[in-house]
């Protein structure tokens, strides 16, 4: 029993942490409302009271993973960033505009989309890498200044350039068809561009545990003068860590835009690429669990949407949770002391063991 | 552009400029505090929302001004220690402690928003107080002077003094001396038998009152009321404004104002059709190349070493 717990004590740590969000929440349903037991009814199970809202959960999902995905890189290597917010926002913004203005059959509309958005965003990841790498500007402040930057210039590129000014909202015009993912299940939202969403997931693990260049990124971060020592070339890494998660990030935006929206609608930033932090800091960096994470995240903000619609507590309960969570997850002493105990009572085991044998 | 230039040359944009810099400058002080001792304290938006509204929602129920600012004060050193907790004891990383925080802040001021006011977008149905504006006697009566830096809010008054009170607590004070030593080089300061820990902790509550203060300004001066998320991103402004004045005194004192300056400047021009998104994006740049340069020549620096 000890034994499993060291080796899988970093997910039940996790594990531990959601169960005393879960807690705190189930207490304060019951000091609000006035129907509880329906409150936790829709707390739990929200999303599967009809199958629009189960897609919603896929739907809102999937800009989460990317962005996840985005931030996962440059976390690897101890780039400590929030630009995929950002990098994200531009993205969008410019694609709209190079969609709205240019015509090409689907085929090949669909993929240059992706890759001006995904150009963008890598230049967009570009600046706060070099500038780290070459002189160590704290990449966290550079990043949390360009996502302002970049919510202004793509507002002014929208609202001066494609603004549609028959649609009485501030809104880009609308992509032509050629530039949509189209959607494929019936009273949902969920358009191909998720299952671009999946292969990205597979490819940034291919990338981080197959490849040469992702090995090199964890040996950045968990070492970085080691990594030096051993010849990883790590401005290059720093730099590439940055210009990968934009890239990512500048997908995850357009992606939503063609799928979804079908034009620029936002009038601030949809706050994805902080999500993105938030799964992966609860996915600890590894793709396939901050796709999980996602999707909790995901399902827990539809059950919000349902708790506001349906009972008379706010959808706010959700963040609390969420801010519960991340708070004791990234508690690095959280729980040491019990794992502290279990090692030591597993090695006097082995001692014994030794003894004995002797 | 004439009118624009009418505005700009009244005394009345001056004013304006004083109270948008308010709460960005009680921000600042408190951004740098956390910065000078080498943990910086990103979390100061969340600080600010919940001292808001706890300022509002407490002088609304208790018809009292002062129990309104020290409920205002308490939150902030609240969430200040929550945040020292999760950092210095249980090991967390502080910005991403903030970042939880942050999202925690905004839950759960609209939660209780929800709860007392029933509902989820402004307090305008409770009837809470504001801090009083003062008339300075003799200044108000000269012509253009008084008319930009008289009859402001009291909290107004008290940001300006605060950038003396940060500068005789940095430089003058012992507890100053020890949350630079720390921030420079905790572990020198620790040989000399500094508390690196306890340092720090008290730079976090310092900085969460200065960030209470900016939130306090913003729902019982600035306006009335409060609103959702009305920070902003305030919180991070400061974090610019105190990186571009170097975490000092006078530079975080002038950044301010510089944030203050182009934010006025962008409230103005949004009424006359001119595109202030570029204004707006003025300051940001600034912060970007400011610690750009100043990176460059912290790297030459230890070259020469």
């Amino acid at each position: 029993m000890d034994k499993y717990i060291l080796k899988y004590f970093n997910l039940i740590r996790t594990i531990i942490a959601i169960l005393i969000g879960v807690f705190i929440c189930i207490l304060i349903i019951f000091i609000i409302s006035k129907d509880p037991q329906n409150g936790l009814k829709y707390f739990f199970l929200g999303p599967f009271s009809s199958i629009g809202r189960l897609g919603n959960v896929i739907e809102m999902a999937s800009p989460i993973i990317m962005c996840g995905l985005a931030i996962s890189i440059p976390f690897q290597a101890e780039q400590f960033n929030v630009g995929a917010e950002g990098a994200l926002f531009i993205a969008a913004a410019v694609t709209t505009g190079f969609g709205v203005s240019t015509n090409f059959p689907k085929i090949i509309h669909i993929p240059l989309m992706l890759l001006v958005a995904g150009g963008v965003g890598a230049f967009w990841g570009f600046i706060p890498g070099i500038l780290k790498a070459k002189w160590k500007a704290n990449e966290l402040v550079i990043t949390l200044m360009m996502n302002y930057v970049s919510l202004y210039l793509s507002l002014y590129i929208i609202n001066f350039h494609f603004r549609d000014k028959k649609a009485g909202f501030l809104v880009s015009y609308q992509l032509p068809d050629s530039a949509w993912f189209d959607q494929f299940i019936k009273n949902t939202r969920i358009h191909y561009g998720i299952l671009l969403t999946i292969v990205f997931v597979i490819l940034v693990y291919i990338l981080l545990y197959k490849t040469k260049l992702g090995y090199e990124i964890r040996m950045t971060g968990m070492n970085i003068n080691f990594a030096k020592y051993g010849g990883i070339n790590t401005f290059k890494i720093i730099v590439l860590s940055q210009v990968i998660g934009g890239f990512i990030a500048g997908i995850a935006g357009i992606s939503e835009v063609m799928g979804i929206h079908r034009r620029f609608n936002w009038q601030g930033t949809p706050g994805y690429g902080w999500d993105g932090v938030v799964v992966a800091i609860i996915g600890r960096n590894h793709p396939i669990l901050i796709a999980f994470a996602s999707i909790f995240i995901a399902y827990l903000r539809v059950s919000g949407q349902v708790l506001n619609l349906l009972t008379d507590i706010p959808a706010e309960i959700i963040t609390i949770f969420e801010s519960i969570i991340i708070l004791l997850i990234t508690a690095e002493a959280f729980l040491t002391q019990w794992k502290y105990r279990i090692t030591v009572r597993e090695a006097e085991k082995k001692e014994v063991k030794i003894e004995s044998a002797s | 552009m004439n009118p624009l230039l009418k505005s700009i040359l009244s005394p009345s944009f001056g004013f304006a400029i004083l109270r948008v810099t308010t709460p960005i400058l009680f921000a600042s002080i408190g951004v740098a505090f956390s910065a000078l001792a080498g943990s910086i304290n990103i979390s100061l938006e969340g600080t600010m929302l919940v001292s808001a509204f706890l300022g509002v929602i407490v002088s609304a129920f208790t018809k009292n001004i002062i129990l309104g600012f020290f409920a205002g004060i308490l939150g902030g050193i609240g969430l200040a220690s929550i945040l020292a907790y999760f950092h210095l004891k249980l090991k967390a990383d502080i910005i991403l402690a903030a970042i939880a925080l942050n999202m925690f802040a905004s839950g759960f001021t609209i939660f209780l928003l929800y709860i007392f006011a029933k509902d989820k977008g402004t307090s305008s149905s409770l009837r809470s107080l504001v801090f009083p504006s003062i008339n300075i006697p003799l200044l108000k009566d000269i012509p253009i002077l008084g008319e930009i830096f008289s009859g402001h809010n009291i909290l107004t008054y008290l940001a300006l003094l605060s950038v003396i009170i940060f500068f005789i607590i940095i430089f003058k004070t012992p507890l100053g001396l020890r949350i630079r030593a720390v921030g420079q080089n905790p572990d020198a300061a620790s040989s000399v038998g500094i508390n690196v820990n306890k340092i720090k902790f008290y730079a976090l509550i310092l900085s969460g009152i200065f960030g209470a203060l900016g939130g306090l300004y913003l729902s019982m001066g600035y306006v009335s009321w409060f609103a959702r998320d009305m920070t902003a991103g305030r919180g991070f402004i400061a974090i610019a404004a105190s990186n571009l004045g170097a975490h000092l005194p006078l530079g975080v004192f002038l950044a301010s104002l510089l944030f203050g300056i182009l934010n006025t400047i962008a409230i103005y021009l949004a009424s006359l059709q001119v595109p202030s998104e570029f204004i707006q994006m003025i300051p940001y740049i600034a912060t970007i190349i400011t610690l750009t340069i100043y990176s460059i020549q912290a790297s030459r620096k230890k070259r020469k070493l």
